[in-house]
């Protein structure tokens, strides 16, 4: 089975999802998995427009041209804080799950949607309300607590819109928890015929993995936003020693959930990467179960490991140690990952498309950022580097450099599915060179600023970080460019594209099986799977 | 000189002001090399591959290749191992990093806040931290700060010397480091404390050991000495009716040579009479009772200031 096998009788191919009703209406009130999809799409791009605003502004600002600093103090701090909440919380951590796994992870499933229809529809609109509360804090009362709200800065020193921006964390909370529950129960459910535990994509695997973590460590998120709710209006004093509370607690809480947080930001970016590879090396993934344990593995790790970026908080030497060996741990299988992403290119046939490239970047970049992990895991190695711009580096190289690369490659390589049409591939190759190049351009330098000790989250700083402070901000401009052209290629895809046809890069996962775009349904009729997901052969 | 001094990256590290400066950096050099092999392996394998099998016709086909347990056994168990050495090697120089010689000369209780540094020497020398009153230090000998905030929470990082620790208000917290030279070296605030916490720098200024001694025993900018001021709030607080100094046991445990003793709690646990320690049973005396004692010392938070336990801490200290 290599390139004909369209089920789809044509006579329905031009009935699709995106044709079925229409009206903004009828899209405001669907339960199509695929159209909720495409609207998380468009919630988290405008996100990221302003959220890329914000970090525009903070390196024109740290560029330091002209004899005027652009911003003042306090502005530069809510600049820096609108940035990493938003980017954090709005961008990266909903958006390959809420946006590409809404899509792709029922179609991959042979299913007709995810379990709980309205349910998903529902936590769309709890982000949007939570989107939206965290989004007042903006207008009124703005934070500038940094995306961490440590405490007692944000429960005693700072204004009051801290608790908008916590209940809009809070609210967003719940619609991760209920899309995790929703892929959970979808995945166990509601698989085709034949499609049993070790046929599934490892892009499910990965959101399967990302589920648990978000199910599991939100509700400690969302009791800690809480608590310093409480500790703003009521003095509850437990965190603010002041009412004899204790403020290295909150680390705890905080980073009991935000550590797992990465990986609900990186794992499904590794699923993503897992398809990209096999589709392009025309090859059987190599070890599968590999890949997919590990990210068991890697959720499971992920809940003991919060203390790493607390070595000099206070917290006991032994602890210390303890977080460091186990936070050695998950080094390992992420480099697993990497090694069976290398393999699975050997003796392939491998095409170098769009998305490709960006899977072959999130290789690049996601190495160095996992090697610079290392560093900061090393206890006597991250005293010196702890809150210093070398934690700025690394986690922009794994959350950036990661997810947002596999985020671009996701959706150029899903895009002929969900519009129909395709991208043009050059489009798709230069905002690829220009992210790519940009990228390091910034935050390279930034690995060699942190050595030499410029702490994080500055105003301002010693006269001899200037140079190195402004070839950052000039990539960031690239990268910033890279991002336009790749908004454009995509805006002129969904119009203008060239038509697609139903699986136009021969991939082997079950959403290729059907039209592009799918019917409502996904399929008209039920597939039944007799192999495993990248049967190349 | 050493080999880590061939690893261009490591000039971008700042001086090496401290003996433990040298062993990070070691580390840090070999963690430089020890990335770019593997990063050699991944990205110049990958590329390799990339070169070599790249598609050339439409009808070509690849290889069938699922797994193989012996490759994947290697790349699992190496890195554990390489990792399990970086780990050990970072632990053995935190434990530098963390515990301080027994012989100090020179204890500074530093306290932060929005957006400075007071510290204060063991005689009663005071200073409010500008640029121009620089942190006078012993050089080659070893320096202690106890550290604690008064609002939110700071970090001193003294970038030359290689180490940071968190002010944290409501406890204290050390910080140990000795600089080989004399010097000025620099210091940041880098825990996140709001406008002004780029502009929270400071100054320490090493000075040969004669001199510090000298400068340490010139007039006095503070009144009484914190052990002082310690001795007339236990007198104050009449903690000596249940509190020997001469080693009696009367309603509390007495006082001499308490400090840096270990202490075993009615509860089984045990712990080391530090600061911190110290802290807790002036304020809150219930947090841990030792073994054999009622619990019948009154509460003392919200009656004591930060400075107050201080005091008492220094004057505890002293009762050898
Ligand atoms: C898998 C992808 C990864 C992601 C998404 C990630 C993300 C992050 C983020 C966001 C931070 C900074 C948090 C903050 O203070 O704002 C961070 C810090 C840290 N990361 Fe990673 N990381 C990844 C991989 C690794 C690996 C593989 C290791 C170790 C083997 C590691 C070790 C650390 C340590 C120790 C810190 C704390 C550094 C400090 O604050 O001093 N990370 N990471
Ligand atoms: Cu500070």
């Amino acid at each position: 089975m290599s390139s004909a096998h369209t089920k789809t009788e044509h006579g329905h191919a031009d009935h699709n999802y995106l044709n079925h009703g229409s009206g903004i209406w009828s899209w405001m009130t669907t339960l199509d998995h695929k159209r909720i999809g495409l609207m998380y799409f468009a919630t988290v791009a405008t996100l990221f427009l302003i959220g890329g605003f914000f970090a525009l502004g903070i390196r024109l600002h740290l560029a330091k041209f002209g004899a005027e600093p652009l911003l003042d103090p306090d502005t530069y701090n809510k600049f820096m804080t609108f940035h990493g909440a938003i980017m954090v919380f709005m961008v990266i951590i909903p958006g390959i799950p809420a946006f590409l796994g809404n899509f792709v992870l029922p179609i991959q499933l042979g299913a007709k949607d995810v379990a709980f229809p309205r349910l998903n529809l529902a936590s769309y609109y709890i982000f949007i309300a939570g989107a939206l509360i965290a989004a007042s804090s903006m207008i009124f009362n703005q934070v500038d607590t940094g995306w961490t709200f440590y405490t007692p800065y944000s429960t005693a020193k700072t204004s009051n819109g801290v608790i908008l921006l916590v209940l809009g964390a809070f609210t967003m909370g719940f619609s991760s928890i209920l899309t995790g529950l929703n892929f959970i129960v979808t995945t166990h459910k509601l698989r085709a015929p034949g499609m049993t535990m070790d046929r599934i994509p490892l892009m499910i695997w990965a959101l399967y993995s990302t589920s648990i973590i978000q199910i599991l460590a939100t509700p400690i998120l969302a009791i800690t936003l809480l608590l310093i709710g409480a500790e703003k209006t009521l003095g509850v004093g437990i965190f603010d020693p002041d009412l004899g509370g204790d403020p290295v607690l909150f680390q705890h809480f905080f980073w009991f959930y935000s550590h797992p947080a990465v990986y609900i930001m990186i794992l499904p970016a590794m699923g993503v990467i897992s398809e990209l590879i096999t589709a392009f090396s025309k090859k059987t993934i190599f070890g599968y179960r590999a890949i997919a344990y590990s990210s068991v593995a890697i959720a499971a790790v992920s809940f003991l490991v919060w203390g790493h970026h607390m070595f000099v908080s206070g917290q006991s030497t032994l602890a210390g140690i303890v977080f460091s060996i186990i936070t050695m741990f998950v080094g390992v299988p992420t480099a697993i990952k990497l090694f069976n992403w290398i393999s699975t290119m050997y003796r392939g046939t491998v095409t170098f498309e769009a998305p490709m490239l960006f899977a072959l970047g999130f290789m690049f970049l996601f190495t160095i950022g996992g090697l610079t992990g290392v560093f900061l895991a090393s206890t006597g190695m991250d005293v010196h580097f702890h809150d210093t711009y070398f934690v700025v580096a690394h986690f922009h190289y794994v959350m950036v450099g990661g997810t947002l690369m596999a985020l671009m490659g996701g959706i150029y390589y899903w895009f002929p599915k969900m519009f129909g049409r395709m991208t043009s591939d050059l489009g798709g190759r230069i905002s690829w060179v220009l992210i790519f190049t940009g990228f390091n351009v910034t935050f390279f330098p930034q690995f060699v600023l942190g050595a030499m000790g410029m702490p994080r989250r500055y105003f301002d700083y010693l006269p001899e970080y200037t140079n190195l402070n402004q070839i950052s901000t000039v990539g960031s401009w690239l990268i910033g460019l890279g991002f336009l052209v790749g908004l454009i290629t995509i805006i002129h895809g969904i119009f203008k594209g060239e038509k697609a046809s139903d699986n136009p890069w021969g991939a082997k996962t079950l959403e290729w099986q059907t039209s592009s775009p799918p019917p409502h349904e996904n399929f008209t009729t039920t597939p039944t799977v007799t192999a495993g997901p990248y049967d190349f052969r | 000189m050493s080999w880590s001094s061939l690893i261009p990256a490591t000039s971008f590290m700042p001086i090496q002001a401290t003996e433990i400066a040298k062993e990070v950096d070691l580390l840090y050099a070999f963690l430089i090399i020890s990335s770019l092999v593997s990063f050699v392996i991944l990205i110049g394998g990958m590329t390799w591959f990339l070169i070599k099998f790249k598609r050339t016709s439409l009808d070509q086909k690849s290889a069938y290749i699922t797994h193989n347990n012996f490759a994947e056994f290697l790349w699992s168990f190496i890195p554990l191992v390489i990792m399990m050495g970086i780990f050990y090697w970072g632990m053995v120089i935190f434990e530098k990093l963390r515990t301080p010689p027994e012989d100090i000369a020179a204890e500074i209780h530093v306290t932060a806040e929005q957006w400075a540094w007071t510290y204060r020497y063991a005689n009663g020398k005071e200073f409010y931290s500008s640029a121009n009153d620089p942190m006078i230090v012993p050089a080659g000998k070893a320096t202690k700060l106890i550290l604690t905030s008064k609002d939110v929470i700071h970090s001193f990082y003294v970038p030359a010397f290689r180490t940071k620790q968190d002010a944290v208000p409501g406890k204290l917290t050390q910080l140990w480091f000795e600089p080989k030279q004399a010097g000025e070296y620099i210091v940041f605030c880098t825990e996140y404390c709001g406008t002004k916490h780029s502009g929270m720098m400071i100054k320490i200024k090493a000075i040969p050991s004669e001199e510090y001694a000298a400068w340490y025993h010139a007039e006095k900018k503070g009144a009484d000495s914190p052990a002082d001021l310690g001795k007339t709030l236990f007198a104050q607080k009449a903690c000596a009716s249940c509190h020997s100094i001469d080693g009696a046991r009367i309603v509390g445990p007495t006082m001499k040579g308490l400090f840096g003793s270990s202490r075993k709690f009615a509860d089984g646990s045990q712990a080391k009479a530090d600061e911190n320690y110290l802290r807790e049973s002036i304020l809150v005396s219930s947090a841990k009772i030792v073994e054999g004692y009622p619990p019948a010392m009154p509460v003392f938070q919200g009656q004591l200031s930060d400075e107050d336990v201080a005091n008492l801490i220094e004057y505890i200290k002293s009762i050898k």
